[in-house]
């Protein structure tokens, strides 16, 4: 028992002292069309000048989870590594009509729908690997959707760091306020991955979570 | 309700039933024998409302066997899935948390909330907040 905690002791101060010159993993969840891709590419862009993915009115757009390596953002005169990471949105439910009503073919829909269902397998995988997470939020959507609650869940009991992110405030029907009623323990930052608003806010609350882990 | 359809056709949906399910009947099941349990019940066309909430690695596991269903079990499109919990998680002082701590760990699970698991082809939505939670049915 001695030795198991000694051996934990020094397994923690090493990681410590270590994870600094790693690249934090971050890591976007939330539910498909949140806005999860456009705000990893607005990063991206800003800091390597590259996309991340691709973007698409039509859900589960993102099917596989996505990685930029090295992104270094900048702010306020200070700088962090990231490893970027974009996953599939998550849902509990996935019907190929759905997709029909983007005009697409049968055929690609049923092919769309099966890839979307294991890309939400493939994101919930990766839920382990996560130094710290963006919940990406469509704050003109109810954020109390179980979806969304099951995956901060999971975080907090992972002990991962999160921030949650009201994306689309550039739409009239973003709600903040119901965002932030929905997880009162949680800071929510406003924005609009789009157009790039209120990214400054975003980039602050991002330091100051990661310098927790 | 009633006019219960037996069977695993969900494409023709004549009628479903709400199933009760104590917490006592999964309280002494692993992780798995709950999934299996829930989705059994689920898979039969029947509305579950679950007495007390998963834990939270248990409500991803049934989204993940729930995804690897879709496309192998006909005409299954997923599941809604909603948990109406008594006091919403939001104990914030310290005493609070360790009084529904030490509560939720001597009857092992959460027994102040309640959880509603339907069908995608039944259950077309559940709305939910912090005053009504409404369940809207596909027709």
């Amino acid at each position: 028992m001695a030795i198991k905690i000694f051996k934990n002791f020094f397994k923690n101060i090493f990681a410590k002292l270590f994870r600094n010159k790693k690249d934090i993993k971050l890591g976007f969840y939330g539910p498909p069309n949140s806005g999860k891709t456009s705000l990893a590419n607005r990063i991206c862009k800003d800091f390597t000048g590259e996309d991340m993915g691709s973007i698409s009115k039509i859900p589960h757009e993102t099917r596989n989870v996505q990685f930029k390596e090295k992104v270094e953002i900048k702010y306020k005169g200070k700088s962090m590594i990231f490893k970027m990471i974009d996953t599939p949105g998550i849902t509990t439910k996935i019907d190929y009509e759905d997709f029909l009503k983007y005009k697409m073919k049968k055929k690609d829909a049923k092919k769309r729908a099966k890839e979307a269902t294991q890309g939400v397998v493939e994101s919930i995988k990766w839920l382990d690997d996560m130094d710290v997470v963006v919940i990406v939020l469509d704050s003109t959507q109810n954020p109390y959707n179980q979806v969304n609650i099951t995956i901060i869940g999971n975080l907090v009991a992972r002990k991962i760091p999160v921030l949650i992110v009201a994306n689309k405030t550039d739409l009239k029907k973003s709600n903040i306020k119901q965002v932030e009623s929905a997880f009162p323990e949680y800071d929510i930052v406003g924005i609009s991955a789009k157009y790039g608003k209120n990214l400054e806010e975003f980039y602050e609350a991002l330091f100051r979570l990661s310098k927790k882990i | 309700m009633v006019k219960k359809k037996r069977g695993k056709n969900f494409g023709k949906i004549k009628g479903f039933s709400i199933q009760f399910l104590p917490f006592s009947e999964i309280r002494n099941l692993d992780s798995t024998g709950r999934i299996k349990k829930v989705l059994n019940i689920v898979l039969g066309n029947n509305i579950l409302i679950l007495q007390g909430r998963l834990k939270p690695e248990e409500e991803t596991r049934l989204i993940e066997d729930t995804m690897a269903m879709i496309g192998h079990v006909k005409n299954f499109k997923g599941i809604e899935l909603a948990v109406i919990s008594g006091n919403n998680g939001a104990q914030t002082n310290l005493f609070g948390k360790i009084r529904q701590n030490l509560a939720n760990a001597l009857v092992r699970g959460d027994l102040g909330a309640v959880t509603i698991i339907g069908p995608a082809t039944i259950v077309k939505e559940i709305k939910k907040n912090p005053k009504k939670i409404e369940l809207f049915l596909n027709r």
